[in-house]
């Protein structure tokens, strides 16, 4: 299994006791499998438990189609949201100084430790039927809760500091100077930030793009909250999961679950090929 | 050019590049409309039912029950996480061994996989019939519908945080140190014990910050596997979602901030350990 030998930076001295190397990397593998893999194992399994057949009818039904629709329109709003935004932010936090930017940075990643549902919960609190702006909103002719609109902006909250962090620690690394140079030479702000900035933190863009559509797709507790889980209607791939999970219909909720395991492993394979051939230039690889 | 401008020149130190005022400007308004607007009314709205009736809503058995289950098996499965991050940190640094590669990728399936589908996949592996469950029936352990269910999900959602909070740390660690030690006549189990474990304690700290901050707020892969029985199995998260179907916006907004309140005091009172411990230094 393990061959310290291998690891020609450390002498005989400061080598691990033989014992050890074995049972830390039984230890490893073995919670490893049981307590990750062996979950993404069984999504496929159930999923293709009543046979082939039944699973392609299950993927291809209307409902579980209008189900990828959504979240894919979820997605193809929120993540170029909070790209814009991450920019901008980085934009603002990096090549600047001013005051109040720790409080600033601080709120950015804010919705991090902010509990899903509890994400749901305050725009509910905001525009629900009895919410502060509800009543007025609904005069108007507006419905936020219980509506599309309601999903992507609990989305877009649950994902909003994903590009930003990515980026301000990697522009930070970088400094201004490239951008002063560009500036002294007459470039104009916009110029400066397409031709020096954006070139140079390309695939840390890149990166946190990922990380953002990632959670957007997947998107569950937030999103349960505001959305009236109607299938056909506002019912995203992860709400059709429980809806059908909840209707005793194993295999069609495996079926969009195994959709949902394959983009991750998707994602996967692309974040770590992003970070094996980018390793510098992604400021912020393997920080969470 | 606001470098003309004595009084904004304080606020902001005078550049060469433009953009400040609209980049800024944008990001406020998108926090605000997005974080500060939302956190105002989940701070407030309790309040409509005045202090006796918050105190009413956060003092009922079920909430209690609920909020202690959430905090408590977030705690348990964080400290489970720590000790097999550090191993896997360790391995996964230290050693070669065939997949290492792969393992080392999959440490973040939990990061991309929706809780959703780890709520039903655990919840097929755990049930009585399955695979989990089946092995576990005959020591008369059941995992699925009771409280350890819960702390099984919140494992594997908070597992990737304490792995990627140690590794970066074990990879700088400078091995002439440990070597240092070695020479001195330490043995190396002394060196891991007293100059390893105390190099990589913050991050071990941080790890853990990480994964019980996001393992209270859990939803989706626990509402599944934990069978959601009031005062046995039910959390918080389950009971806010509950309030809301009943349209008690308030009770809803009551247990939301006081989740909020007790995870930002914990992960405060966690960063000033972190922090004592850093200003020690190096001890040894």
């Amino acid at each position: 299994m393990s061959d310290p030998s291998r690891l020609e930076r450390r002498s005989h001295a400061a080598r691990d006791p033989g014992p050890m190397a074995a049972v830390f990397v039984v230890l490893t593998v073995g919670f490893m499998a049981v307590a990750l893999i062996l979950p993404l194992l069984a999504v496929f399994v159930e999923a293709l438990s009543k046979g082939v057949g039944l699973y392609l009818n299950a993927i291809s039904e209307s409902d579980a189609l209008s189900a990828v629709r959504l979240t894919l329109l979820v997605v193809v709003i929120a993540v170029p949201l909070n790209t814009v935004f991450g920019l901008t932010a980085a934009w603002a936090v990096t090549k600047f100084e001013f005051s109040g930017k720790q409080l600033l940075l601080t709120l950015i990643d804010l919705p991090l430790s902010i509990s899903p549902v509890i994400s749901g919960l305050m725009f509910v609190l905001l525009y629900g039927a009895h919410g502060w702006f509800g009543p007025e909103l609904r005069a108007m002719g507006i419905q936020i809760i219980f509506d599309v609109s309601g999903i992507v902006i609990a989305t877009t909250l649950v994902t909003l500091p994903f590009v930003a962090r990515e980026l301000i620690p990697l522009m930070q690394a970088q400094g201004k100077d490239e951008e002063y140079a560009a500036a002294t030479l007459g470039a104009s702000t916009w110029r400066t930030f397409w031709q020096v900035t954006l070139p140079n933190i390309r695939w840390a863009l890149l990166y946190g793009v990922l990380l953002c559509t990632a959670r957007a797709m997947g998107e569950f507790g937030a999103v349960s909250v505001v959305s009236a889980r109607v299938r056909g209607e506002t019912a995203t791939m992860p709400l059709e999961v429980e809806i059908l999970y909840n209707e005793y219909n194993a295999t069609g909720a495996f079926a969009i679950a195994s959709l949902l395991a394959l983009f991750a492993l998707v994602a996967l394979i692309a974040k770590t090929v992003l970070e094996n051939q980018f390793a510098g230039d992604l400021a912020a690889q393997r920080r969470h | 050019m606001t470098a003309a401008n004595p009084r904004l020149r304080r606020f902001v130190e005078p550049s060469a590049l433009g953009g400040f005022w609209p980049a800024l400007g944008f990001t406020l308004c998108y926090l605000s409309f997005f974080v500060l607007l939302p956190l105002a009314a989940l701070a407030l709205r309790p309040w409509e039912l005045g202090a006796s009736g918050v105190w009413r809503v956060l003092s009922a058995p079920r909430t209690v029950s609920a909020l202690e289950l959430s905090f408590g098996s977030a705690f348990i499965a964080a400290c489970i996480n720590i000790v097999f991050g550090t191993i896997a940190a360790w391995s996964l640094v230290r050693y070669e061994f065939p997949g290492k590669r792969i393992l080392d990728a999959l440490v973040d399936l939990p990061f991309a996989l929706p809780t959703a589908v780890v709520g039903i996949a655990l919840t097929a592996i755990y049930a009585p019939h399955g695979i989990m469950g089946e092995l576990l029936t005959p020591f008369g352990i059941r995992a699925a519908y009771t409280p350890m269910g819960v702390i099984i999900a919140l494992i594997f959602v908070g597992f990737p945080f304490v792995v990627r909070s140690i590794q970066p740390v074990l990879e700088d660690l400078d091995p002439e140190v440990e070597e240092a030690a070695a020479t001195l006549g330490a043995a190396r189990w002394r060196t891991l014990t007293h100059v390893v474990f105390p190099a990589i304690t913050p991050a071990i700290l941080t790890g853990f910050a990480l994964a019980f901050a996001r393992a209270v707020g859990e939803y989706g892969s626990v509402i599944f596997i934990a069978g959601n029985i009031p005062q046995i199995s039910e959390i918080a998260p389950l009971l806010i979602v509950i309030r809301l179907d009943e349209f008690d916006y308030a009770g809803a907004a009551a247990i939301g901030m006081a989740m909020l309140s007790i995870s930002f005091v914990l992960l405060f009172v966690l960063n000033a350990l972190q922090a004592g411990i850093l200003r020690r230094g190096a001890p040894h």
